[in-house]
């Protein structure tokens, strides 16, 4: 069962000592190390980190898609695996990843067609409708486009709209934005705040850009590169309500004053 | 809005194709008449027009055998290559032991299988058959290979977190990405397995374009020859257009280039 004991039942996500290595034929990469984190339930955090500090690594350790080489990662009580198993994980990747012969409601259809029939008893929520999804990223009169006639930001809304079909527990995101300009970039992260306060999902968002990470999270984790330890967490004492004239506030100054000395004292070291 | 511009562009495109073969035969008719070739070399363009309006029976008559050989072989060997891709997507072990196999019989020289193979099964459609299937096989074999693989490792990612089966995988992302690559191999086997059925009847037939191309040769009935070669062409260049057709109906997703 994934229900969590009464005391845990606030964590989402627990990493504890985590550390993990790549090894090809002669070298081994030392992705992470000793990394300990928990992610609250209903929690946005947002993992910022330079190029090759593990970003990536961790939410695909969170999202089983490889192992961890030492440590314990427990997602939702139970293993990754088994919140994988269950749907309780939803992905979006940084290159949208849409299946160019499916039309926008296809795509978003995608997660209801595969895997076990018991993803839906066991995620204990029922599954959502593709097209209110496609309503809720903006996307409702473009349901039977297919990816190539979408710009990359509608592509990465139909990304969000697929990860959120089977109304997982847990979504992970993996630089979304990355791809997108800074005016559609600030129109998503708008977006994704919405959609977080009305599905009540928690959300692991990783981001290199610290104003993104500011604007979006409750709690910010800093990650150093090679090897990805972390810097520390900071938590982000803003107002819930973000518009985008907060950027102009001296506490978001101030909070991403904090976020880049701990990015650069990580460098440092 | 689109249909329009589309039809122009097809209009100029076949206007263009339509030129380009009046030029080839002003040419032809220029060259025989300039350098007085024998006209049992080659003929000047008229002799084979009138070939083929006068023989019209009789290249029809032998066109059906060859088609029923070029379409069958055509069938057997691409509905044999996709099987065997997908037993080769399947599994490592088998496409590393296997694949050698494919690519020698490839490598036979199809003169000197031809005959083995008439011996093997008689002087009827068998051979011919056999013979087209196996000048499709190679190329659809590994064209699918490519195909069923032509997706990225961050789709295969996305399957995972989705906890979708390897079913799952094959039919709703590998199928998919393979379609391009199955109608490129279709393409090219049109062709080779019209060539195919003609070369085996060559070995030994009494009709087929491959059987009328040799006796007109030995008869010297140069325009004949000819003309026999218009209609084999025609006939694959037909195969090939239509596999188009079906393509641009199936591919909708891919932008046109
Ligand atoms: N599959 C792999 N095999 C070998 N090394 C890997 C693999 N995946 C990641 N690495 C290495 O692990 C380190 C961290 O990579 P990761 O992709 O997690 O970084 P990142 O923080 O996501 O970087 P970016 O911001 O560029 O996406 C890098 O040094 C990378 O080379
Ligand atoms: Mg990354």
């Amino acid at each position: 069962m994934l229900g969590p004991p009464a005391t845990e039942r606030t964590t989402a996500i627990s990493i504890d000592g985590l550390a993990v290595a790549f090894t090809s034929r002669r070298t081994t990469v030392t992705a992470l190390e000793g990394v300990t984190l928990d992610v609250r339930e209903r929690e946005l955090l947002s993992i910022l980190g330079p190029s090759g500090s593990g970003k990536s690594t961790l939410l695909r350790v969170i999202a089983d898609l490889i192992p961890a080489s030492a440590g314990r990662v427990a997602v939702l009580g139970g293993t990754p695996a088994s919140a994988r198993r269950a749907r309780a994980i939803g992905f979006v990747f940084q290159h949208a990843e849409l299946l160019p012969w499916r039309t926008a409601i296809d795509n978003v259809k995608l997660p209801l067609q595969v895997g076990r029939r018991r993803a839906k008893a066991a995620s204990g929520g029922e599954q959502a409708d593709p097209r209110e999804l496609l309503e809720l990223v903006g996307l409702g009169d473009r349901a039977d486009a297919y990816p190539r006639q979408l710009s990359g930001g509608m592509r990465q809304r139909v990304a969000i709209a697929r990860a959120l079909v089977t109304r997982p527990r847990v979504l992970l995101m993996d630089e979304p934005f990355g791809a997108l300009d800074e005016i559609t970039r600030e129109a998503m992260n708008r977006e994704l705040l919405r959609i977080w306060r009305e599905t009540g999902t928690t959300i692991v968002f990783v981001t290199h850009s610290i104003s993104e990470a500011v604007f979006l999270s409750q709690r910010i984790a800093v990650l150093t590169p090679q090897p990805g330890r972390l810097a520390g967490t900071l938590p982000v004492d803003l107002p819930a309500d973000r518009r985008p004239e907060i950027r102009d506030t001296p506490e978001f100054v101030a909070v991403a004053a904090q976020a880049r000395a701990l990015l650069e004292g990580g460098a440092r070291r | 809005m689109r249909s329009a511009a589309d039809l122009r562009g097809a209009l100029a495109r076949g206007l263009v194709a339509l030129s380009g073969i009046a030029g080839g035969i002003a040419l032809w008719w220029a060259v025989v008449t300039v350098f007085d070739v024998a006209p049992y070399v080659v003929p000047p363009p008229g002799d084979v027009w009138r070939s083929l309006t006068g023989d019209f029976g009789l290249l029809m008559d032998n066109l059906w055998p060859t088609a029923q050989e070029a379409l069958l072989g055509f069938a057997i060997g691409n509905v044999l290559a996709i099987a065997i891709a997908i037993v080769f997507v399947h599994s490592r072990t088998v496409e590393r032991s296997f694949f050698p196999v494919a690519v020698f019989v490839q490598t036979l020289p199809l003169v000197a299988v031809a005959p083995v193979l008439v011996l093997m099964l008689g002087n009827g459609m068998a051979p011919k058959v056999v013979i087209a299937a196996l000048m499709t096989l190679f190329p659809t074999l590994v064209n699918m290979v490519r195909g069923f693989n032509a997706i990225s490792p961050q789709t295969v990612e996305l399957f995972r977190v989705m906890s979708a089966s390897k079913a799952d995988l094959f039919w709703r992302a590998r199928t998919y990405a393979a379609l391009p690559f199955l109608f490129t191999a279709l393409k090219i086997a049109s062709t080779s397995a019209v060539i195919g059925a003609i070369v085996a009847e060559w070995i030994g037939a009494d009709e087929g374009l491959g059987y009328l191309i040799i006796n007109a040769t030995y008869n010297f009935q140069t325009p004949l020859l000819y003309s026999t070669m218009i209609v084999a062409s025609l006939f694959a260049l037909l195969l090939f257009a239509l596999i188009g057709i079906v393509e641009r109906l199936v591919v909708t997703w891919e932008d046109d280039g």
